[in-house]
């Protein structure tokens, strides 16, 4: 029995966090979000370069075999670096995806190009969950028709997976004709989310997705849990910055961490975040380990995530005064980051509905 | 991560739930009772220790089974009785047998653990006094050695059980001039000596839970003292550590969780069971995803232990945690059944005898005691994210 991350699981993370301490720091992300840019050219090439892309993908397709569990701690990383690229969408949904419904010649295709970071996937199954602003999206004779909201990493991306109204996935080509990209602006500048418009666009079916729900359903799980990761690591954040400022403005002649009411802020935060992280390892380590239960945790993970990870944006912010709430200070691209995850693949109540269902209740 | 369990592990739980099986009937239902344990109780205890599922690891010697420690079949045991929903046994008192087998001397040992193990002898804990609560330390209750004897004179409040025990371990003041943590003794003590007066205190359960203990010229023997003069607070604090363990534990949470949907199936409104409702099954599934949070928590911890590390802030959380879920789950249930839910003692369609109230009240009670929400929450600040202390407050400033 261990429920501890291995040696090389905190290597990883530790090289991973390291890399994105010394080259996306707030002021790279600043810089570039002003841009609009959410796949900031230096940061997805030294992320390429760490080989991290093909973390789920098998070896003999290029990537390096990892487990979910290694996902969520790079996906953890990302989220503290609030690093403005793709990666939820493209190197987790859409590599479980064709994993768990493609051909082998699709897998072949490919899975070795999200691995090498040359091709960036992106991944629409928002209508499978709350269809909202859309009639749907209709797949016949090889061709997709209709409107996906709120793509994951749609705005950049080469390549797309689309879910239809029965759940079939489909690849389309992004700059193919009868695809209409529009980016969608929402809180959080580091990431883009984006509505894509297909007039008979021509789609490559996942052939195993098409009479059976499970790739569909294992795409959202897989991004979920990733969403969790990255507000865990957002979060996490937010507690530091929290506790590093209490210790460090004074008033009334005091540091204000030794007002209990910031004391208690602090603690609660903190109190509230730690088993969130055992229950994000938990449920990353059973997509490998343990599928059946998989569904229910990652709901779990997702809507919790989503709870405490709202209530230390706000806290830490409240902590840090009026600075909190400034632009210069920067915590809101947290503070947003932690809004975007909470909303993207079904908010917390519609998610606990499906942790419910999921065991049969 | 590695979640498996080592083949002698596996088979200790297989023969356990084996047990447990052809067992469960014989165990007595409910929580235990503050006070002294049936005789039903008595003989599930004494058919557990036989077994090895109770007083696993206390020697033989002193009435227990002699194992060889080992924290897995510890947690192991936990699990299991959780899962199965029955009552476990325990080491004696959790708060006070560790002390003895740590700190006591052979004497002690020989003479108070076994009867303590069979549950024949009951304690109670004298520390918190009228003036001195999450301030332990500032206690002033004093013994003041004659002779062969401490003489006790002073009052302890809030002594759980105090009317039913045999025995108490208290903390009394023996060094006047010396600095407040350094000046304090544990002693331990029969009750039914002259110069003790408990009065039962009603609680908001309605039953008698706690009370307030008077001590006048009370005279205990010398050898009563565990550890030396003075050395007092840090004996207790050696118990302290084993009573915050229990508080809080997740097993008990879950299997908490595990009675809530229970009931919630089983209830309805208008013919739909509660749990089909959105509303209350929202509320569910919050619970128990901060439940299972608490759970894998409960597995860091015990990682942790295992390689013999110190487990840091997931240790210092559960407190705080674990008694807030359990009050809240118990919340749940009564809002749920609604104005079944506020039934009480013997009323006609009341449900699980009432359980759901007196949990509501119970664990509201632990929110408080042994150190309040607000102290854990001082102590995760101070200890786990090295907050500074506060200032001491100065008269007149
Ligand atoms: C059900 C139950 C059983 C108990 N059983 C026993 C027993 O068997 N033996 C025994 O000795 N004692 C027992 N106690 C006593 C228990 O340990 C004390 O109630 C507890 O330590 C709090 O002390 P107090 O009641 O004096 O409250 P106080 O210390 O007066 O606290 C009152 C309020 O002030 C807050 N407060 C106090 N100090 C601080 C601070 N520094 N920072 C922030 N807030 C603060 C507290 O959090 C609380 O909200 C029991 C209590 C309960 C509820």
């Amino acid at each position: 029995m261990e429920f501890a991350l291995s040696e090389e699981q905190v290597m990883l993370q530790d090289s991973v966090s390291g890399y994105l301490k010394s080259s996306c720091s707030l002021d790279v992300v600043r810089e570039g979000v002003a841009g609009g840019i959410t796949k900031q050219a230096d940061v997805w090439q030294g992320i390429c370069d760490l080989g991290i892309l093909g973390i789920i993908i098998p070896g003999e397709l290029g990537g390096v075999d990892m487990g979910f569990l290694d996902a969520a701690l790079i996906a953890e990383a990302l989220g503290r670096a609030i690093a403005p690229i793709p990666f939820i969408g493209s190197a987790i949904m859409a590599p479980v995806a064709l994993l768990s419904g493609g051909s082998e010649e699709q897998k072949e295709n490919w899975l070795p190009k999200i691995a090498s970071g040359d091709t960036v996937f992106g991944v629409g199954v928002t209508e499978q969950i709350a269809r909202r602003e859309t009639d749907g999206i209709v797949y016949s004779d090889g061709t997709l028709s209709g409107k996906a909201m709120f793509v994951v990493d749609g705005i950049d991306a080469d390549m797309l997976i689309i879910a239809d109204d029965s759940g079939a996935l489909h690849i389309v080509d992004a700059n193919s004709s009868g695809v209409t990209r529009r980016a969608l602006k929402t809180i959080d500048k580091t990431r883009a989310v984006a509505e894509i418009v297909f007039d008979a666009a021509e789609a490559d079916t996942l052939p195993r997705s098409k009479n059976d729900k499970e790739p569909l359903l294992k795409t959202i799980d897989a991004g979920r849990i990733m969403i969790a990761a990255d507000t865990l690591g957002a979060a996490q954040v937010m507690v530091e910055q929290a506790v590093a400022y209490a210790k460090e403005r004074k008033q009334f002649d005091r540091v204000i961490g030794s007002f209990q009411a910031v004391k208690h802020m602090c603690a609660e935060m903190a109190s509230d975040l730690e088993p969130c992280r055992s229950l994000i390892w938990y449920t990353a380590h059973t997509v490998n380990d343990m599928p059946e239960e998989t569904r229910a945790l990652a709901c779990h993970a997702k809507a919790h995530l989503s709870e405490v990870g709202r209530d230390i944006a706000k806290t830490a912010t409240e902590v840090h005064g009026g600075m909190g709430f400034t632009d210069l200070l920067g915590l809101h691209y947290w503070f947003k980051r932690v809004g975007l995850n909470r909303q993207l693949l079904g908010s917390p109540e519609l998610v606990r509905e499906e942790a419910a269902l999921a065991q049969g209740w | 991560m590695d979640l498996a369990y080592s083949e002698r592990h596996q088979i200790f739980r297989s023969e356990l739930q084996q047990f447990l099986k052809e067992h469960k009937d014989s165990a007595p239902k409910g929580r235990a009772s503050i006070g002294k344990a049936s005789d039903e109780a008595k003989q599930w205890q004494q058919l557990l220790i036989k077994r090895g599922y109770a007083a696993r690891y206390i020697p033989k010697k002193y009435g227990g089974y002699g194992a060889e420690f080992d924290l897995l079949e510890s947690h192991i045991i936990a699990e299991e009785f959780s899962r199965a929903n029955v009552r476990p046994g325990h080491s004696g008192d959790e708060r006070v047998v560790p002390v003895l087998l740590e700190l006591g001397t052979e004497k002690q040992k020989q003479e108070l653990i076994e009867p303590t193990v069979n549950g024949e002898m009951i304690w109670c804990q004298g520390y918190s006094e009228p003036g001195s609560g999450s301030d332990l330390a500032s206690l002033s209750t004093k013994a003041v050695l004659e002779g062969d004897e401490w003489v006790i004179n002073g009052q302890k409040i809030w002594t759980s059980g105090a009317q039913h025990a045999d025995m108490c371990f208290c903390l009394v003041r023996t060094e006047p001039d010396a600095p407040k943590h350094q000046g304090i003794s544990y002693l331990i003590f029969t009750m039914d000596r002259p110069g003790i007066e408990v009065r039962p205190l009603v609680t908001m359960t309605g039953e008698a839970i706690f009370n307030e203990t008077f001590f006048t010229d009370c005279r205990v023997p010398a050898d009563g003292i565990v550890g030396k003069r003075g050395e007092g607070w840090f004996v207790a604090n050696a118990t302290l550590q084993h009573e915050r363990g229990s508080l809080g534990d997740p097993n008990q949470t879950e299997s908490r969780l595990r009675s809530l949907v229970e009931l919630m199936k089983n209830e309805t409104i208008d013919g739909t069971p509660l749990i089909k409702i959105p509303a209350y099954r929202d509320r569910l599934m919050r619970l128990q995803a901060r439940m299972l949070g608490m759970k894998y928590n409960g597995m860091r911890i015990l990682t942790a232990y295992l390689k013999k590390e110190e487990p840091g802030l997931p240790r210092w959380i559960v407190k705080l945690q674990g008694c807030e879920l359990n009050h809240q789950i118990a919340a749940l249930a009564i809002d749920a059944m609604g104005e079944l839910g506020v039934l009480y003692e013997d009323s006609p369609y009341i449900r699980d005898a009432g359980m759901w109230q007196k949990s509501y009240m119970l664990d509201l009670g632990l929110i408080i005691g042994g150190g309040t929400a607000q102290i854990q929450k001082n102590m995760i600040g101070e200890r786990a994210l090295g907050l500074p202390k506060e200032p001491k407050y100065q008269q007149g400033a």
